[in-house]
């Protein structure tokens, strides 16, 4: 017999949506706009790490035998290759750049390979900007949100490098990468031994930082420049170049990450081109650059911050659930 | 030998990890939003029953471990080795007392038990997951106390020492969960 049931119990069911109304109010209050962008589009991200999920371009074969094809003449539906969004970023920020003013997005994501007890291919992400705001402000606004949801939440802020200081004693800004390298080896295994600067920062947050975190919203900022992504960079109060981005871990679970957002198109294309050529050295499918976020940027993108927020991750710790499943619907096991 | 990528990790699979054949208990993909994806890969090592954690870069392989688990029957012991048959073509295989390990304690002669066998010889034996075994020792029985209240050891044929309840006495038959060594119900009185 086939498991047709919900991962979900029926009383999870209605806090979720529960919690999917107070996130809009907390927004609504606030005077955000509430956007819904595309979550299928011509291109996708470059991230090195980040793996889209493609639709199949030949699959007008069943519209057309259902008679379906309304609009579009066979041939323009039948070449379309699109990509599921894994975030509503890019159209966000053309939002932004179109004049919006502050903005939410309450929505799918999907990201390519990523299934367990933390992920799920198909997932909800809520995503805001705030114009004239910095990172610290929006980490503030960040934390408001969790405390209404969580009132009796501790809330800690951390830079990335006291957290390096305090569990390696390392400077990772600074450190030679075959310091990072010897660390990452003893952490994880040899494989490393050759890595990154990224790779083995990540590993060592994530093996070792991150399960010994507190208890509570953990808010980490000025991360390294070789994982700015899509943040902007500046001299921290040591006159270390860091990255103006942060992450929030709420009981030891990656829950957000944000940026002072990069307004800087030429730097944000040649960060896309180095992405791609990272992508083709790992023998990763390559992905063409969006020229469209690239052109909105160049017309001016507001000086603003936006962060992202895994709304099933944060649903599992405000249930104490200990895996996706028990909090979405339907997990991509169930699917 | 075949070789397996992170993306076929599963509970189950056995693979050779520093020289030995190793079980995956649990695999966890841990992936930072912005980062690379990486294992966490809990093994027993099939040698020394050992459990141990490892850390797989995703997409990484390893080779496949030479192990394969056999339905065999348990014949008897001969004071060096514990040997068993394969039901099917009457082969028959020598198992060591560090391959038998902790099933020693449960295992009557004629059981069917899962002999694992790595490059053909038994590295480890599992015992049927419930076995029904004699009390030969245990302090007398409380007549009619059949209802709750303690417990107290009780020594099977096989040597294996459980907890039982107070009620049963010497002679009696009783089931165990080999997998937890717990009393699961009486099966008949001598």
């Amino acid at each position: 017999m086939t498991d047709w049931q919900p991962g979900i119990s029926l009383d999870r069911l209605r806090q979720r949506s529960q919690i999917l109304a107070e996130l809009r109010g907390f927004f609504q209050r606030r005077n955000l706009l509430e956007v819904d962008v595309p979550v299928m589009a011509t291109t996708s991200v470059t991230d090195r790490n980040i793996e889209s999920i493609a639709t199949l371009p030949g699959a007008s074969g069943g519209l057309e035998a259902s008679g379906g094809l309304g609009a579009f003449s066979e041939s323009e539906v039948s070449v379309i290759k699109s990509y599921l969004q894994t975030s509503p970023e890019y159209f966000m920020k053309r939002l932004l750049a179109a004049g919006s003013g502050d903005i939410f997005c309450l929505g799918k994501a999907f990201r390519s390979g990523e299934a367990g007890v933390r992920h799920n291919p198909e997932f909800t992400l809520l995503e805001w900007y705030r114009c004239g705001w910095d990172e610290h402000q929006l980490m503030a606004e960040l934390g408001e949100l969790i405390e209404t949801l969580l009132p009796a939440v501790a809330i800690y802020k951390y830079s990335y490098a006291e957290l390096f200081a305090k569990y390696f004693n390392i400077d990772p800004h600074e450190a030679e990468l075959s310091s990072l390298q010897k660390l990452a080896v003893e952490a994880g295994s040899s494989a490393w031994s050759d890595d990154s600067r990224a790779n083995c920062l990540d590993l060592l947050f994530s093996l070792v930082i991150e399960p010994q975190l507190s208890d509570g919203l953990v808010l980490v900022y000025d991360y390294p420049v070789c994982q700015a992504a899509l943040a902007s960079c500046h001299s921290d109060a040591q006159g270390r170049r860091v990255s103006r981005r942060f992450e929030a871990f709420l009981n030891r679970v990656e829950l957000a990450n944000g940026y002072f957002e990069l307004t800087d198109g030429q730097e944000q294309a040649s960060r896309f081109a180095e992405d791609q050529q990272a992508r083709k050295i790992a023998g990763k499918p390559p992905m063409e650059i969006d020229q469209n976020l690239l052109a909105a940027l160049e017309s001016g993108l507001p000086e603003c911050s936006g962060v992202a927020l895994g709304v099933d991750r944060l649903l599992m710790q405000i249930e104490g659930a200990t895996s996706l499943d028990q909090v979405m619907p339907f997990s991509w096991d169930r699917c | 030998m075949a070789n397996y990528s992170t993306n076929e990790f599963r509970p189950g699979l056995k693979v050779m990890l520093d020289g030995d054949p190793c079980s995956i208990l649990e695999n966890e993909l841990v992936k930072p939003g912005k980062g690379q994806a990486f294992n966490r890969v809990k093994l027993r090592n099939l040698k020394t029953a050992r459990v141990l954690e490892k850390t797989f870069k995703s997409g990484e392989s390893v080779e496949a471990a030479d192990v394969m688990d056999a339905d065999m029957q348990y014949l008897y012991n001969d004071g060096d080795f514990w040997c068993f048959m394969e039901p099917d073509t009457f082969e028959q295989h020598q198992a060591t007392e560090n391959a038998v390990g902790d099933a020693l304690q449960w295992l009557s002669e004629l059981d069917i038990c899962v002999v694992t066998l790595y490059n053909g010889a038994p590295l480890s034996v599992t015992p049927p997951n419930h076995v029904e075994l004699e009390i030969v020792e245990t302090d007398p029985g409380l007549r009619g106390d059949t209802a709750q209240g303690g417990n107290k050891p009780a020594k099977l044929s096989t040597g294996a020492v459980v907890k039982v309840p107070l009620f049963l006495d010497e002679g009696e038959v009783i089931r165990v969960d080999t997998r937890t060594g717990e009393y699961q119900g009486r099966v008949s009185s001598k």
